[in-house]
């Protein structure tokens, strides 16, 4: 039977931060919204995959569009943290200075920062700084103090996001990808997908890594994105040399440079590298990027324990050349959003750029009414390592299911799980239960978890276990019954 | 929350708590619990389906199933009480939290605690090995219980990395079950398990052993497709040159077995940073004197006969505590000295019983004929010699409590 | 024929040199005990394991069954075996050393069950 058309008021083509709080932000008005992503779950590429710290903009190129959006970002996530439910903590940053050459920088990095409009950047001296950060290199000689630096559960995030876009009305067409994007006398009326077509007045580009190629599709790749990628480390929960701020190192023209801070979670986090690559499906990790990580970050934390790692990962910067984050729209490719060059503050700035972008349709013509049944608050599955004893027996009594822990390195039990599994943007997938949760994120990285979950998943969706993925399709967990 | 009193609570139904709950009832603890997280009884050994169990305790060749079982009647019979599906949040002195899907919250006051929780699996996150993640990747403890327990088979061309007898003994289970093992790849130039382990489930296979070398890259985009190994000299450095590509669609760990502490960790017991688990007296005597440690918690083992004995004392002890019956004593030191890596017991109380006391440890590397022994002040207390040792292998020596004087131990081992 | 056999009796794992053809043995060298040169005689001849696997469940807690040959069984007679268990069920309850296949290939040996299989 031929499906029903899919016909849709805005489309936003990409998952990730960006594109999620967009659709958020038009969620908020009587508009019929879709967002549609190739990969099988919310969370984009560099959403998912980067440092989890929201930016001032202390250190973004003053009078860009990045630097505003950055800075005005910055403090709307106190409010979007509530609201949505995520984690998030304002520790500050500090800059320090190990010799001299670093040191006569500081006095630059301040006056760009009040150039960018942060004004709230303190010297601190080097017993102020050590006074704070133990664990720094003792050789430091003073350095800078970013209060508002601060860190987020970036999956929770995105999910966040869209999951109150889901319950304000927008839909999520997953597991899909663009492949075409129609015009009729330069104006765009929709997209061919991997699913179908889909009618759309309007049509933004939010597919960051990819938008290159989105943007080809209506003839406007006057850029090219390559990917740039970054190495991380992550340490575990009791390794013996932890840092309570973001240790930041002064930046270079190529990187914010190799820094070292807590997550949300109370991990540490080491990296990023910064290498420049042709193929935008490079995932890997690698001795030599592994290493520089290492030399460059004994510079700030000599005693970083890297030996008490948990895991390694990269993610890969959409680096446009030339740079700078652009939202256009043109005259002969009319309702169509463009937003390019979406970078290192790309996490940071999505707060900003769903406003921005709303704006930006709403100037090329988008009528849209408040929606009066708005809801801006998303409640997210209520943690089971969170609830003091009482709740945790209260929990056990209504589900019997809070009683089994399945990822017992974060205390997950199986009742989240099933809430998972079930939730506005389903988790299908051994990753997407692991970033609502956490299930298999611990320092055993899965391995008591990850045989469970595979059964669980398979239970709820109702499937054989071969079919459960640890993302996307091709990536099978087990090849079928051991004994059929 | 609800509330259980009792004379000694054992966190783990495995080899370990099943032991230690059976000797705690025979010494005459009124109320033992068992509080574990499988619906089942067992522990590890449910997934160990291969015989090589019993060989010293029982003197017969048994299955990890038929082991536990064994000691599951034992227990069963012997009064214990068993709260399955139930996991313990937190230890503290002399009690204990837990909740299960039928007890709810519980919160079990005993006069001991008995910490059984055994060990998780070294990753490939804690070796950084290079390359992507794909799915495919899993470490051996892992794949067995998809295999044995839940019925799913892992995949269908096989590398191993780590010649642990994990590792081997899933390289027979994966070939029986009709998958292609590539290779068994380890970084040692010495076989890491037991040569009996490389005969039954490499060689009878044909499957090649690679001492020497590690998987320096793991490639594949969704799911494991290669992996690329390469030689390493005797400083452990790849030889370049030597790299070669397996095409496969599995890479099993067996790189190591950590104790799992977080509970030890979070009562403020104190750890030894050697073997990762509590340090302990021979009564098995955690650093908080109402809780005890027994089994894999304590420190990795090769035989669960041995996890049997020093579990059994560790649940005699626990009841005499409960019964203020445990002597307090003045305690010594029982450190690890030449050649050798850790001592269990880490201390020794001289409690003045008249006990034989075992030490176990582990030596630092491989070695032909040797010396162990015990010293205190530098005289020898006790000694053996040795034909051969390995880290891979666990020493012991016996020495009587009434020898020991008031200064540390030592342990060491000197070459013939 | 001459063939090395590495001894599993013991850890001290004896290289035993085994000369010979089919069951006809001419010489044992490289021994350092009875059971060691035993075993190789043995391992020569016919070499002999003991059989585990599993077998499937119905109706029980856990969908299989571990399962072992009650005594060693020649070495290559496994694969055929490994054939036969895939087509077993079983169903609880079931107890240590319940016949799950007697006499497997003739061997003389039964496959019986080396855990309890309680039902559901």
């Amino acid at each position: 039977m031929p499906k029903q058309p899919m016909e849709t008021d805005v489309l936003i083509i990409g998952a990730g931060a960006v594109g999620c709080a967009i659709a958020r932000e038009l969620s908020r008005y009587e508009l019929k919204v879709m967002v549609v992503d190739k990969n099988e779950d919310v969370g984009g590429d560099a959403s998912k995959s980067n440092s989890a710290i929201i930016h001032t903009g202390y250190d973004a190129k003053p009078g860009t569009l990045e630097s505003e959006l950055v800075v005005a970002a910055n403090p709307m996530y106190d409010k979007i943290a509530e609201e949505l439910d995520v984690p998030f903590a304002r520790i500050g940053g500090i800059l320090p200075a190990f010799n001299e050459e670093q040191f006569e920088k500081l006095a630059g990095l301040r006056e760009k920062a009040f150039l960018n409009r942060v004004y709230d950047v303190d010297y601190l001296t080097a017993k102020e700084l050590l006074k704070i950060e133990p664990n720094l290199n003792p050789k430091v000689m003073g350095g800078l103090y970013i209060p508002r630096e601060s860190i987020i559960d970036p999956f929770l995030l995105v999910v966040g996001y869209a999951e109150n876009a889901c319950q304000n009305g927008a839909s999520f067409l997953l597991g899909t990808r663009v492949t075409g994007i129609y015009t009729t006398d330069g104006q765009v009326t929709g997209v061919a997908t991997t699913a179908g077509d889909i009618k759309a007045k309007y049509v933004v580009n939010a597919a960051g890594l990819y938008c290159d190629e989105i943007a080809a599709m209506v003839g406007k790749a006057d850029y090219k994105v390559n990917p740039r990628k970054g190495q991380f480390f992550i340490l575990d929960r009791n390794t013996a040399c932890k840092v309570n701020h973001i240790v930041l190192p002064i930046p270079t023209k190529v990187t914010k440079g190799k820094l070292m801070c807590p997550t949300i979670h109370g991990n540490m986090l080491v990296g990023p590298t910064a290498e420049d690559l042709e193929d935008k499906l490079d995932h890997s990790t690698t001795a030599e990027g592994l290493e520089s990580v290492a030399r460059d970050v004994a510079n700030l934390i000599p005693g970083v324990r890297l030996n008490e790692t948990i895991t390694q990962y990269c993610g890969l910067r959409p680096n446009k050349v030339p740079e700078g984050v652009c939202v256009d729209v043109y005259d002969d490719v009319r309702n169509y959003v463009n937003i390019s060059g979406v970078r290192s503050t790309g996490l940071t700035a999505s707060a900003s750029l769903g406003r921005h972008v709303v704006r930006k349709l709403m100037e090329i013509g988008l009528a849209a009414e408040r929606k009066e049944s708005y809801n801006p608050v998303r409640k997210g599955i209520r943690l089971f390592r969170d609830m003091d004893y009482a709740e945790k027996a209260e929990a056990v009594k209504r589900d019997p299911r809070y009683g089994r822990v399945i990822c017992r390195c974060e205390c997950v039990s199986e009742a989240e799980i099933v809430q998972a599994i079930h939730s506005p943007i389903p988790a299908r997938s051994i990753d997407a239960v692991k970033r609502r949760l956490r299930a298999g994120m611990g320092r055993c990285q899965g391995g008591f978890c990850a045989p469970r979950i595979i059964g669980i998943l398979a239970r709820e969706l109702g499937v054989p276990e071969s079919a459960i993925l640890k993302n996307q399709p091709g990536s099978y967990m087990v090849v079928g019954k051991s004994i059929e | 929350m609800n509330e259980l009193i009792c004379d000694v609570a054992v966190v783990g139904a495995g080899p370990a708590g099943l032991a230690a709950a059976t000797a705690a009832k025979k010494q005459g603890a009124k109320r033992v619990v068992v509080i574990e997280r499988d619906a089942t009884l067992g522990g590890i050994l449910l997934q160990c389906i291969h015989p090589g169990f019993g060989l010293n305790y029982f003197k017969e060749e048994l299955t990890g199933p038929e082991y536990a079982s064994r000691f599951a009647h034992a227990a069963k019979e012997a009064g214990v009480e068993f709260l399955t599906d139930a996991t313990v949040l937190e230890v503290g002195d002399g009690f204990l939290r837990c909740i299960g899907a039928a007890c709810g919250v519980l919160e079990i006051k005993a006069g001991a605690v008995v910490l059984a929780m055994g060990c998780r699996e070294r990753t490939r996150g804690n070796i950084r090995t290079p390359g992507t993640r794909p799915a495919g990747v899993y470490t051996a403890g892992a794949g067995q219980r998809l295999v044995n327990r839940q019925n799913l088979m892992i995949g269908k061309r096989i590398v191993i990395l780590g010649s642990g007898d994990i590792g081997m003994i899933m390289a027979r289970r994966l070939t029986l079950q009709g998958a292609k093992v590539e290779a068994v790849v380890e970084l040692l130039p010495y076989l890491a398990g037991l040569t009996r382990n490389r005969v039954q489930c490499l060689d009878d296979f044909d499957i090649p052993l690679l001492l020497s070398h590690t998987v320096t890259e793991i490639r594949g985009h969704q799911r494991v497709e290669a992996v690329k190994i390469a030689a390493v000299d005797d400083k452990r450095q790849i030889v370049p040159g030597t790299e070669q590509v397996i095409e496969c669609d599995t890479l099993l760990l067996s790189v190591g077995l950590i104790p799992e502490n977080e509970l030890t960790r979070n009562a403020g017991i104190a750890i030894d940073r050697v073997t990762n688990g509590p340090a302990v007296n021979q009564y098995m005597q955690t650093s908080l004197p109402s809780v005890f440690a027994c089994g894999n918690v304590v420190h990795v083992n090769d035989l669960v006969d041995n996890v049997s004995r020093e579990s059994e004392q560790a649940g005699r002890s626990a009841a005499r505590f409960a019964k203020g019956e445990l002597p307090k004593a003045r305690e010594i030191g029982c450190k690890a000295a030449a050649g050798v890596r850790y001592v269990v017991p880490q201390r020794i109380a001289l409690s003045g019983e008249d006990e034989e006391l075992t030490l176990y440890f582990r030596v630092l590397a491989p070695g032909a004929a040797s010396k162990l022994a015990a010293t205190q002040s530098g005289k020898e207390l006790v000694s053996r010699k040795v034909r051969r040792v390995s880290p891979g292998e666990m020493e012991h020596l016996n020495l009587k409590s009434s020898a020991l004087t008031d200064a540390d131990l030592e342990v060491a081992l000197t070459a013939e | 024929m001459e063939k090395t056999i590495i001894c599993t009796v013991c850890p001290q794992g004896c290289r035993i040199t085994v000369a010979g053809e089919g069951s006809n043995i001419t010489s044992v060298t490289g021994f350092t005990c009875a059971r060691g040169e035993s075993y190789a005689r043995q391992e020569f001849v016919c070499p002999m394991r003991i059989l585990t696997g599993s077998v499937r469940a119905e109706g029980a807690v856990e969908p299989l069954l571990p399962v072992r040959s009650a005594e060693r069984i020649p070495r290559d007679k496994i694969p055929e075996c490994m054939k036969i268990l895939r087509t077993v069920t079983v169903k609880p309850p079931v107890k240590i050393r319940d016949v799950v296949v007697k006499d497997i290939l003739g061997t003389g040996v039964d496959i019986v069950a080396s855990a309890e299989l309680a039902a559901k």
